[in-house]
Order: structure tokens, then sequence, then C-alpha cells
């Protein structure tokens, strides 16, 4: 499903001001990133209607949704709270949606199966817990057939326990209706795990905005932005665990180690995201040394900022981050176009693709 | 002894449907609006709170005197006046226990806040429909504790149908009125009996309006 | 500072001395005309007179209840005859001030005649009374209407205020055509009225009593006994009532 979005808005608060213009194909799950105050939650309130702005209009697919009032939006949204009605049980909540919904979406069945519903419909909304309440309010985002999903920082109440354990829920779903979504979120690692496009957003305005990988690899760790820089890669699963409960991954030729994928047939392909402090840099393939991944890669960039070197690593297709001291950097003597070895301390497996 | 008493029932029922009717609507917007003129609005719903009913009384009695615009009006389409009436009864209770309906469901309404709204909006649900379906069962306690206050107001009420009832026996001779009469012409003993009436009912409303405060409360989150 | 407002504290209270306060509970078709004459006794006495309105019910009752009352100026005669008889007023010191007069009032010009049996009689929707079990001009205007054989033709369309300034609103608001009221409180030169004859009701003998908590107080008795001076009888004959019968 396929939808041009267009977003041409000025919209001003205080002394905040909102100033967005793109058009891009809706689809996939769009990720909205940025730090707090950037405008993010004021971009999925005026998409949903539930704010005007003071120019500019929304334009979906051909359709103008500027001066529509938010029920007649074709759009689901997931707050961050879960906003479920307290006088209606979970299947209260969810007939509600259905009774309203427009034709061709889901049907409750698909929803309540794909977000494992069915133990709760009979419950009351207050005995749900944080991450239950949110799968249901997504379950009845989803049964209104939206043709957009808006989801503002749905995990961002939860703590790292909950939230574990409602993403994949919530990574399945949004795959599986494929209705295009907006993602916001200031947690990289959501956005790592769902997105597949991410736009940056930075005092109201795009900083940013393109495949989810290539934003990631090219964001500045600026002071304050709550995220570090790094890289997703994604790799293809080339053997099992072995004995010690590592398997092997094919990052563009060269071999990867990574611990766990019980259960991955093999040439699946996972999403990894290695931190630009978690690669250090050798310019001979070194020995005898803990570490097991270790990467050829060519010097395509060298940027110092202030006591650090920040080097952006071409490893045959896939690009990795490093980060390490400029002192270190002059030492070995590092220049753009050598061949060096990137040393992979750790790898944080994100998910499959 | 029944008369004053089925009369004042009859006064206090539909004096609490119309409050109703009228109050729902006046209620949300009052919860709802960023309206400047909102606090001139709340003013004026308040002031029956405050004003003593015989002010209340008097001016009423000037609007409804057929020489006035509105006495005058309705003594064109209906052929009779207001005052002295049990419709002008209804309509003075209307004014004068206003504030008694309107504010409960203006706190219920304001503890159901935007958040849930703007779901319900995201779910389809229009204006009116979101209203039914979401913000009127959120607040039926407050709506239930409005139509109890508003009732018991008016059962209570006495000094603005004393200025506009002109205390006609079937029509206009309210409880209140006749536990005064009694009281003045030294008929103590009667007084007593529609009095302890009187009491017991306002406590047991009361105490109804109270018992509803602590129930089950819904969770929202 | 302080102490100048302490002095003429000291002053003002000294300068009262040997004057005296009185609390009179009025009733209320009489009130006007008492302030009229207690502002004249405070000039020639000295003392204060503060006039508390109300309807003869009401104060009797307050002051069953022991409302700080010094005299009680009644519309009728009996409760000042009880408050003797309970022992909260002083025996003799009960005596007519004023006898009522009944006059029939409308706000319209036109609707009263010279024969007001005839108004009585024509074409109206309310007729404005007070109420005739508390107020005992109420009592007389159903004794007129009696006496001139209407009772039954105006029965459903009385309707009673609380007291005769109640009946007098009624009418002066026009929402009752006519109504009876006292003819202390008949307005100037305004709309059209008859004064009812004396025979058609009992005489509201309006008395006046000392109560049992301003036996020793000189301002109520000496405002009781200025009642019934020359000077106060023109002032109340000239407001509408038969000056009582001098003791």
């Amino acid at each position: 499903m396929s939808a041009d979005l267009v977003l041409d808005l000025t919209h001003r608060r205080g002394d905040f001001t909102l100033s967005v213009e793109v058009s891009r194909p809706a689809m996939g799950v769009t990720g909205i990133f940025g730090p707090s105050g950037a405008g993010k939650t004021t971009l999925l309130r005026l998409i949903a209607g539930f704010d005007r702005p003071d120019r500019g209009r929304i334009v979906f697919d051909g359709e103008d949704w500027t001066g529509l009032p938010p029920s007649r939006r074709p759009v689901g949204t997931v707050f961050q709270a879960p906003r479920l009605f307290p006088h209606l049980s979970v299947r209260g909540n969810l007939d509600y949606a259905v009774k309203r919904a427009a034709a061709g979406g889901p049907g409750f069945a698909d929803v309540v199966e794909a977000l494992d519903l069915a133990p709760l419909l009979d419950r009351r909304t207050h005995t749900l817990s944080g991450g239950e309440a949110q799968r249901v309010a997504l379950g009845r985002a989803l049964m209104t057939a939206p043709r957009l999903l808006l989801l503002d920082e749905p995990l961002a109440a939860l703590d790292a326990e909950r939230k574990a354990a409602i993403l994949p829920y919530l990574g399945s779903a949004l795959k599986r209706f494929a209705i295009p979504a907006l993602y916001v979120s200031h947690s990289i690692d959501e956005m790592v795990r769902l997105a597949d496009r991410i736009m940056v957003l930075r005092d109201g305005r795009v900083a940013a905005f393109g495949p989810a990988a290539a934003v990631i690899e090219g964001l500045d760790p600026a002071p304050g932005e709550g995220f570090e820089a790094g890289v997703i890669v994604e790799a293809a699963v080339a053997d099992r665990p072995n004995a010690y409960g590592l398997s092997r991954l094919d990052l563009a030729g060269q071999a990867l180690t990574v611990p766990g994928l019980d259960g991955v047939s093999e040439g699946a392909v996972v999403r990894l995201r290695i931190r630009a402090r978690d690669v250090a840099i050798a310019t001979q393939r070194p020995e005898g040394l803990s570490i097991r991944n270790v990467i050829e890669v060519r010097l395509l960039e060298r940027r110092d900022r202030g006591v650090h070197a920040d080097l952006l690593l071409d490893a045959g297709g896939p690009h990795l981050r490093a980060r390490i001291t400029r002192e270190s950097a002059d030492a070995l003597s590092l220049v753009e176009g050598q061949t060096v070895f990137a040393l992979i301390k750790t790898v944080s497996l994100e998910g499959l693709v | 002894m029944t008369g004053p008493i089925l009369l004042t029932l009859a006064l206090a029922s539909v004096t609490t449907l119309i409050l109703m009717a009228l109050s729902l609507p006046l209620a949300w917007w009052l919860a709802t609006t960023r309206s400047r003129i909102k606090p001139v609005i709340e003013a004026v719903t308040a002031l029956p709170l405050i004003l003593p009913p015989t002010v209340l009384g008097f001016y009423l009695l000037l609007l409804m005197a057929p020489a006035s615009p509105l006495g005058g009006f309705w003594l064109e389409v209906t052929g009779t006046t207001l005052a002295f009436s049990f419709t002008g009864l209804v309509v003075a209770s209307v004014i004068y226990s206003l504030p008694f309906a309107v504010q409960p469901l203006q706190a219920a309404f304001e503890r159901v806040g935007p958040d849930m709204m703007e779901a319900a909006a995201s779910l389809r649900a229009r204006p009116l429909d979101a209203f039914l379906t979401v913000a009127l069962p959120l607040s039926a306690r407050g709506a239930l504790t409005a139509a109890v206050l508003s009732f018991a107001h008016t059962v209570g009420e006495f000094g603005v149908i004393l200025m506009v009832g002109g205390n006609i026996e079937g029509r206009t001779r309210t409880i209140s009125i006749a536990v005064w009469e009694h009281v003045e012409s030294l008929e103590y003993a009667q007084a007593h009996a529609l009095s302890a009436g009187l009491l017991v009912f306002a406590f047991v409303t009361l105490f109804a309006v109270y018992a509803l405060g602590r129930g089950r409360k819904l969770h929202v989150r | 500072m302080l102490r100048a407002a302490l002095l003429a504290l000291l002053f003002a209270v000294s300068a009262r001395a040997g004057a005296d306060e009185a609390l009179i509970a009025v009733a209320a078709n009489f009130a006007r005309t008492a302030e009229t004459l207690a502002e004249a006794y405070e000039a020639e006495s000295g003392h204060m007179i503060t006039i508390s309105p109300g309807s003869t019910g009401q104060l009797y009752a307050r002051i069953v209840q022991g409302a700080p009352y010094d005299a009680f100026l009644s519309a009728d005669t009996e409760r000042p005859a009880m408050l003797v008889e309970a022992g909260q007023a002083v025996a003799g010191s009960r005596f007519t001030y004023a006898l009522g007069r009944l006059a029939l009032w409308s706000a319209d010009p036109d609707r009263i005649g010279p024969d007001g049996a005839a108004a009585l009689s024509g074409d109206f929707r309310f007729l404005a009374i007070a109420n005739p079990r508390t107020a005992p001009y109420g009592a007389a205007a159903m004794e007129t209407l009696e006496a001139l054989g209407l009772t039954d033709a105006v029965q459903d369309r009385l309707v009673t205020g609380g007291d005769v300034g109640s009946a007098y609103a009624f009418i002066a608001s026009g929402n009752a055509e006519l109504g009876f009221i006292a003819l202390s409180q008949l307005p100037d030169g305004q709309g059209s009225a008859w004064i009812v004859p004396e025979h058609l009701h009992t005489p509201l003998a309006q008395d006046a009593v000392l109560l049992t908590r301003g036996a020793d107080n000189p301002a109520a008795t000496g405002f009781l006994a200025y009642l019934q001076t020359d000077a106060a009888r023109a002032v109340i004959e000239a407001a509408g009532y038969a000056a009582g019968a001098r003791e």
C-alpha cells in the first residue's frame, strides 16, 4: 500500500515554530525522531487533526485533509498513554472502533490474533498492565481500518521489560497489516527495530529524511540528542549457534560472530546495530586478541571533533562508524582512502528483517 | 395536606427534566470552550447561588408582568399570565436551580478531559457521537448528582415561589409555602408534620449524593 | 494616631451616656410611619430607636423564640394579648395605637371607580390580598368580600402574598389587576383606588405592647408614651390610619 503524503505546515506555539515541508510516498514505517521539544508530537497532532496548523496543508493520496475534523480523517492514532475508555471492557473498546470503522480494514479476528488479545477481551481496562493496555490501544487503532497509522511514543511510558515484551507484537503487526505508519520516538533503539525510513526533526524543522540505515549512520552525536552515533547493518545468518552459543553471520563476505540466534534458520537476514564507540581501529590485522570480530574496511571519511575523531568506514557495501581519540588517529596516521581493520567489541542484535 | 406534596413533586420533576435538557449542552460548552465570554456565562449561571430569592422573585415578578415584553408575549401566545401559574413556578425554579444542575455537570465534563475525546475522535466518533458514548457515560455520576440536587433544591425553594406563586391551592402552594403558612398561623402540629417530612427527604437526598460520590471510581489512564 | 482614635471613641461613648436604645418590632404596614415617628421621638428625647419591620406572625414567632425586641407594634390585637398572657409582655402596657384602613387599589387608573364593589365584580384575572390566615389585612379583605357577597365569585382568582407588602408588589407590577392593601400604603395619584368603608370589616385595631425585655428601658417606654401624644396621632392619621382611642 503506497500513497503520497504531502505535508506543508507551519504551526507556531509560543516561541516554538514547527515548519515542515515534505512530499513522500507513505509506505512502511517512517520514524519521526528527534529530541524532546523538536515538534514530533505537534506534527502528529496536526496530521491527526487535533490541532489546526496556522498555515499549510496536509494531502494524503490526493485527498486534502487540511479542513477535515479528526473524526473524518482515515487515521488511526496510538497515544503515549493508552487512553482506553474506562467504562468499556477491552472488547467494548475494540467494538467501539469496529462499529465506526471504514470498510476494508483488518478484521477483528486478525487483529486479536496478531496482538494476542484473546485472553484480554473480557477484562476491565483498569486491570491491564501498561503493556497490555497499549497492545489493546494499538488493536483498537488498527480496527478503525486506518489508511495511515500514527504512533506517538507508544512505548515511552513502559519500563524496559514491558517495552521488550511489546516490541515484537508492534513490529509484526505493522508488517502484517502493512498500513503506512508514522512512528514518533526519541528512542534510537525503537527506530532501529521498527523504522524503514526516518525523519529527523530538530527545532521544528526536518533535519534529515531518508532510509533508516542511512539516516542513523549520518546522525551527528550532537550534545543532548539522547542517542549515540552508530550504524545499522544487515547480515545473513551463515551458521547456526555452535557449542559456545555463538552464530556466524555474513557481512558482505566477511564473518561476524554474535551470541544467540536460537531458532533462526540459515539464510535469514538480521538487523544489527553497531555503536561508533564500540569500534576500534588497527592498521594491521591483529593477532592474539580477545575480540573476534575483525572486519577489513576502507576509511571513507575522517572528521576531527575536539578530542575525538569520527571515522566512516566501508565494509564492502555496508558502512560502519568508529569513534576514536584524535591522538590515536594521528598516531596511526589515518587518512581517507586507507585500508584498515575495524575491531568490533559489541554487536547488538536488533531483530529479523 | 397531600395537595402541596403532589404539587411540589410535580414541580420538582418537571423542573429537573427541563434543567437537565438545558444544562447538558451548557455545561459541556463551559467545560470545553476557550471562549473569552466563558467567565461571563459562568457568573450569570452562578448568580442564583448568591442572589437572595427575594431579589430573583422581584425581578421575575416584573418580567412576568403583562406590561413587560416577556409577560406580554406569553399572555399573547397562551392567553394566561406566567405569574401565579404552575408554568411560572417552573420558569422560576429552572432559573433558581440552574447552578445546581450546571456546576456538577461541568465539573464532571472537565474531569473527562480532552484526552478521552481525542481518543474517541481518532476512532471516527463525530462530536455528538463522542459526547453521547464517551463524555456522558464517564460523567454519569455527575449527571446523577446534578439531577438529584436540582430536584431537591426545587423542593426546598421558598422565597421565589412566595414572590411569584401567589399561594394558590393546587396550583402554586408548595410544601414550603404550606409550612410557612402553618407556622405563621401558629398551627405548629401541621407545620411539624410537613417539616419533618421535608427534613427526612433532604437528608435522604444528600445521603444519596454523598454515597454516590463514594462509589466505585472509573479508572482513567 | 491610635491614641487620637481611642480618644475620639471615648468622647463618642460619653456623649451618648444618658441616651438609651430600643429595638422595636413593627408590623410591615406601619413600618414607614413608625420610622417617621421614631425620628421625631429621637430628636425630642435623645434616645435611639431601631425599627425592625416584618409580618405580624413572623415578629410574634421571633418574640416567642426570645428575639431581643423591647416593644412590639402589632397589626392585630390578639398577638399582643397572647404575649401579655404568656408573661412575655408587661401587663397593662397594651393599647391601640392605630386603626388600620383597607383600600382596594389598581395600578390601572381606569379600573376602580367610586363604587369599589363594581370593580370587584368586573373582569380581571387576579385579585391580590395579604394571606388571610397570617395577616389581619388579609382577614379584613376576606370579610369585606364576604360582606359584599363576592367571596364565591372571586375565590378562584385570589392570589395571596405573605403580607400586604407582597400584595402591593403583585398589584404594582401589574401581575394582579387589583387587590386589597393598607390605606397607609396607597401611593399618591397612582392608578385608581377605593377606600373600603369601615363597616365592611371588623376594625383593624393595631395594638402596641411593651415587652418584658424592655420593661426598664426608658427609650422603649418613652416611645410607647410618645405614640399617644397629639403630635404622634397627627402623623398616624396623616399616614392613612384612624388614631387609636386615647387611654
